[in-house]
């Protein structure tokens, strides 16, 4: 059933200054990257990806728009309506690179407690902006930031290509989210090298169980054929990296779709 | 043994991709095309684009879908390339339009037209729009201008016009006969059915609009039945749509007079390859009753008068 059930937030975390976990009182069992659609009733309804699953299922935000400054608003004890889990999910394979671009390590994060050892890199524009610190901070982590406030000053693909070229790491695999231009670089990387990729992406969602088309890059459903898509399907995208639908449908530049996503 | 002709679209079998369904983009609708559908209806457009209803838009349960996504859509102007890409690869589109009288009909059938669509699907039957828009059903419950605004795009283009009939009338063959009148080339029956579901916890309807249009295998008798009714009233083809998600179904609905079959929800319960599955399972039917085509079956409940 692709119904809301109304569900009641358990706690709420403040990550950092922009950014909070809800952890909901509902075990979803899923797979690492899968999401789920809130609602907020006479408000909206939006895709988030599970940043926890199980007994710690939870959502992680930034507030951003008009809809996660209403979620913002909610205390421990309020409820909301959740529908899902949807989507594919991740691989997991072994000798992988995992590379985040800010709360692009929200779906990560599941992914890096199921993998043997990866190499993180993650990327942020400050020190203000890292998250999970406790999460993760078992994993050797590749910081880096715009400003050098944390780790290295720089790109993620920066740090991606020196991972890569220290064959001692013997990287076969590659995960990825954040900001889709960054993916698009750590695909590139990934193809000169011959590594496999994974990449979730993002677009403008409404059934978020592959009916109504909204999401579509190119031939596929971000909703029901990804969100994580595999090199030989981010190959065959020419939208990928380029350009997105907006609600009409209309196919925008991927930098107008994302100045109104943040509106 | 499935080969039909519509409004002289040579089709390589009677299933169509329904509109509102995986056909806001071209590379899906082709995708459709792919897994099996003869044709492909769009997405409704009209002269302006719409943002279309806030989520929840659409959803889901085991015997019917509930939508009210609010014509979202990017004109028709800009709809030109995904009708274009299409045309290039040869797959025969329909386009689905709105709009709210009979003059602007005319202009947007005209560019879907231009643009190349094999025929257009007049929207007379959308039940997701406010009263004061005068879009969709408001106009699909009125004979006389369901009569006026097929006749008026008659005049304006070649390609041959449909009209998407609305379930939510005292009497759908007399909402036919006037588009029969008006010189429509064909019917669709039936568009989606008034409903509303309400999230009791949360104690409010769970689409954003409220009410919503009921798709799925719960809309199928009232499909059969309206379809039965429309054979019965016009000579004009029907194309039969409501709930068809089996080869059984599909059967059913050309044996109710429906010369066609047009797919959407099913994409929901049996996946984007549902056209194939369709197809296979109406050719096996048919080998086991002995029917060499489907052209043979179309209108049989009816008997012989």
């Amino acid at each position: 059933m692709d119904l809301p059930e109304i569900t009641t937030i358990k706690k709420i975390i403040k990550e950092n200054y922009k950014v909070k976990t809800f952890y909901l009182d509902k075990n979803i069992d899923a797979k690492p990257g899968q999401f789920v659609m809130v609602w907020l009733p006479d408000v909206d309804e939006k895709p988030f990806t599970l940043s926890g699953i199980g007994n710690e299922t939870s959502i992680t935000i930034e507030e951003k728009g008009r809809f996660t400054k209403e979620l913002f608003k909610l205390k421990a004890g309020d409820k909301i309506g959740i529908r899902g889990p949807y989507g594919n999910g991740f691989s997991i394979k072994d000798n992988a690179c995992v590379v985040a671009g800010g709360l692009g390590i929200a779906p990560l994060k599941q992914l890096i407690g199921k993998l043997k050892k990866p190499i993180i890199i993650f990327g942020v524009k400050n020190k203000d902006d890292l998250l999970f610190k406790n999460e993760i901070k078992k994993h050797k982590i590749n910081a880096c930031s715009d400003d050098g406030s944390i780790g290295f000053k720089g790109f993620t693909t920066d740090l991606l290509k020196k991972v890569i070229s220290d064959k001692k790491n013997k990287i076969k695999y590659i995960y990825t989210c954040g900001p889709e231009i960054m993916m698009e670089k750590v695909f590139e990387i990934a193809e000169k090298n011959n590594i496999n990729c994974e990449a979730s992406l993002e677009r403008y969602m409404k059934c978020g169980f592959g009916i109504c088309g909204q999401c579509a890059i190119n031939e596929f459903r971000v909703c029901k054929d990804g969100p994580v898509f595999s090199s030989s399907q981010l190959r065959k995208m020419t939208e990928f990296g380029k350009s997105a639908r907006m609600k009409t449908g209309e196919k925008v530049p991927l930098k107008t779709y994302y100045s109104y996503r943040t509106k | 043994m499935l080969a039909i002709k519509l409004c002289g679209l040579a089709l390589k079998n009677p299933l169509l991709l329904s509109s509102g369904i995986l056909d806001l983009t071209a590379p899906l609708m082709k995708k459709a095309y792919e897994n099996g559908a003869a044709a492909v209806i769009t997405k409704g457009v009209g002269l302006k684009e719409r943002q279309g209803h806030p989520n929840p838009t659409v959803i889901g349960t085991d015997k019917y879908l509930l939508n009210a996504v609010g014509l979202s859509n990017p004109s028709i102007f800009k709809f030109k390339n995904e009708i274009k890409e299409l045309e290039k690869v040869n797959i025969p589109v329909i386009v689905n339009i709105f709009a709210e009288n009979a003059e602007k009909f005319a202009k947007t059938a005209l560019k879907a037209q231009e643009y190349g669509a094999d025929a257009v699907e007049l929207n007379v039957s959308c039940p997701n729009i406010t009263k004061e828009e005068m879009v969709g059903q408001i106009i699909g419950k009125n004979p006389s201008l369901v009569e006026e605004i097929t006749r008026q795009v008659k005049e304006t283009v070649k390609i041959p016009v449909i009209i998407k009939l609305t379930p939510n009338v005292d009497d759908i063959a007399m909402i036919a006969k006037a588009a029969e009148k008006g010189g429509a080339d064909a019917v669709s029956a039936i568009n989606t059915i008034s409903g509303m579901l309400i999230n009791i916890e949360a104690k409010k309807p769970v689409l954003s609009n409220k009410f919503g249009g009921v798709s799925g295998p719960a809309i199928k008798p009232v499909a059969i039945a309206s379809v039965y009714k429309i054979y019965e009233a016009v000579k004009i083809p029907i194309i039969g749509v409501g709930g068809i998600t089996t080869g059984r179904d599909a059967i059913e609905m050309l044996m109710a007079g429906a010369t066609a079959v047009a797919i959407g929800s099913a994409v929901y319960y049996r996946g984007i390859d549902v056209f194939r599955k369709i197809e296979n399972e109406m050719l096996q039917w048919m080998k086991e009753n002995k029917v060499k085509s489907v052209k043979e079956i179309v209108g049989a409940a009816h008997g012989s008068t």
